[in-house]
């Protein structure tokens, strides 16, 4: 055999393994899909599929809501997670000594992540759809995809950065979830902040999660007239994926010992 | 730039590394020739794994004249790392794919990409082809690591400890795919810090302490052109013998010389002990085991560099 691949049959072949991984290591399915259809599902069982005005039930707010969660699950948490075990076990080092362009590795490990991201959105969509009373509204599906893709470079680029910032592995998974977490709850994702004080309402508009989750949420929200995507929306989560790529290009070190 | 193939794989001159104020590498030089195994050999923290590291393109030196295979390893990027093989000590890998899908992962890169069930059956991981790599053994590991490093059909290997932790039936088997390697040409750079697995396995022989190089040799002229020889005899009155040049180490009756001059020294001894009428009892006159030079070698570089 002879000549090398072409680098979109390597980035087809990184993704596909990168999948693979996923797929064999159950805890990061867990957390990544099983973790939000668990929410749905008891979210959606408690607060009934009764309607809630207009025809439509809870799980036409709370399913969006679920996809969000798992979108940047998959992509924020998991790149995180992921890129800083390989990192620490040498793995990253062990691709660097071979002839793979860098830029080709870490293009699977990140699609992969959108691949699971939009799986995980079609999964909540039919789950909700199948029994919670979930209708898909297409009149701003356009937006909605917009701010989704929008929505994972950006939480992409972020995992990829909280990565270039923190040394240790073990130290990954409380980071992503400390992260994470949190910042869903100031983003209006379980509960709405209609009610929430006017400091923790700034302090979400500050963080990206919110201008992905509401913008993606409005879309299939049958009460919202008007536009669903602001440009606060599209600069905030902008200026963020800046920064990360910033900061994944100045800090970002392939070998665990922080060396060139 | 690129060179020939009569020059050297690897040149090395006056390189030099420092991590801080600890010193990893002052000022070595040395050269692999196409086709030739080299051992670079020492003790743990003599600097082995940094100059290799260099040389594969991890780390930048602080100075020094780098070649390999005509390239500057910092700088010779894809093309570079297309032509040589580099196999870690204990790097990670993805533990949940099998060895197959792990081969075509890592493989896919390389312009001259050796086919895949072919490298299986060299590492003789054949059975264990379609198996999870969690499931393998260290010393399976080890060679699947072996088979990654072998994948782009590599000008020059890279074998970074191959056999640390191993037991001799693996030692023995890694040794007979070492072989196997240089029977096809292939130029290796190896590091160990087991004397008998250079001596096994090296054409050349680099020791290296404390970041410098401290003796350098094939397995059997290592030690310098005049090794020091031992002669070891035992007399009643160790004190009645001559005054010569060196002096003994007398243990009771037995009295040890090391020489680099064996032939002056039992020329007088000999004529000491039969003008008297003595006998040397047990007399012995060794030449010293690669084992015993070594040590020599490493011990006395390292006790003249301890602080005082």
């Amino acid at each position: 055999m002879s000549g090398g691949s072409s680098p979109l049959a390597l980035v087809w072949l990184q993704t596909r393994n990168t999948n693979r991984l996923f797929w064999r290591t159950p805890v990061a399915a867990f957390f990544t899909l099983a973790l939000p259809v668990i929410f749905l599902v008891l979210f959606s069982v408690i607060f009934g599929s009764e309607e809630v005005g207009g025809g439509y039930s809870f799980s036409q707010f709370f399913a969006p809501a679920m996809a969000v969660f798992a979108a940047v699950s998959s992509t924020f948490s998991n790149l995180v997670i992921k890129t800083a075990y390989a990192r620490e076990l040498g793995i990253l080092k062990r691709v660097q000594g071979t002839p793979l362009p860098p830029w080709i590795y870490m293009a699977g490990t990140i699609l992969s992540g959108v691949w699971i991201a939009v799986l995980s959105v079609l999964l909540m969509f039919v789950i909700g759809w199948a029994a919670f009373g979930f209708r898909m509204i297409w009149d701003d599906i356009g937006p909605a995809v917009l701010v989704f893709v929008i929505g994972i470079a950006t939480f992409s680029a972020l995992g990829l950065a909280v990565c270039a910032l923190i040394r240790n592995a073990d130290a990954a998974p409380a980071v992503a979830n400390g992260v994470f977490l949190p910042m869903t709850f100031i983003s209006g994702i379980f509960i709405p902040l209609d009610d929430a004080p006017r400091w923790l309402v700034i302090l979400g508009d500050i963080f990206p999660l919110k201008h992905f989750a509401a913008p993606f949420g409005a879309a299939f929200d049958p009460r919202h007239t008007g536009r669903v995507l602001g440009w606060e929306d599209l600069l905030i989560m902008g200026a963020w994926l800046v920064l990360a790529v910033v900061i994944v290009t100045r800090f970002f070190s392939w070998d665990q010992r922080g060396s060139k | 730039m690129r060179m020939d193939g009569a020059a050297p794989a690897v040149t090395v001159k006056d390189l030099a590394k420092r991590y801080g104020t600890v010193v990893a590498l002052d000022g070595v030089s040395f050269s692999v020739r196409e086709g030739e195994v080299l051992a670079l050999l020492g003790p743990n923290g003599a600097g082995k794994t940094t100059a290799v590291e260099i040389l594969e393109g991890y780390r930048r030196a602080d100075r020094g004249e780098i070649e390999v295979l005509g390239y500057d390893p910092a700088n010779g990027g894809r093309e570079f790392r297309d032509r040589i093989g580099i196999v870690l000590q204990e790097t990670g890998i993805e533990t949940v794919l099998t060895v197959r899908e792990t081969i075509d992962l890592y493989g896919a890169a390389y312009t001259r990409r050796r086919p895949r069930d072919e490298l299986v059956s060299l590492v003789g991981l054949e059975e264990k082809a379609d198996a999870r790599i969690k499931t393998l053994s260290g010393g399976q590991r080890r060679r699947l690591d072996l088979a990654l490093g072998l994948v782009g059909d590599p000008d020059l290997i890279f074998l970074d400890e191959p056999t640390t932790g191993f037991d001799p039936a693996a030692r023995r088997q890694s040794w007979k795919l070492v072989e196997g390697l240089t029977d096809l040409g292939k130029t290796i750079l190896l590091t160990t810090h087991y004397l008998d697995e250079a001596q096994h396995l090296a054409d050349r022989i680099v020791v290296l302490n404390r970041g410098k190089i401290v003796a350098e040799g094939t397995p059997e002229t290592l030690g310098g052109a005049r090794p020091v020889t031992t002669v070891r005899f035992s007399v009643p009155e160790p004190g009645d013998l001559p005054s010569l040049a060196e002096t003994p180490e007398v243990a009771g009756p037995g009295v040890t010389y090391r020489t680099v001059d064996p032939t002056a020294l039992l020329y007088r001894l000999t004529g000491w002990a039969t003008g008297r009428g003595v006998e040397l009892g047990g007399l012995e006159v060794s030449r010293p085991s690669l084992e015993d030079v070594y040590l020599e070698i490493v011990g006395e570089a390292g006790r003249q560099e301890e602080p005082v």
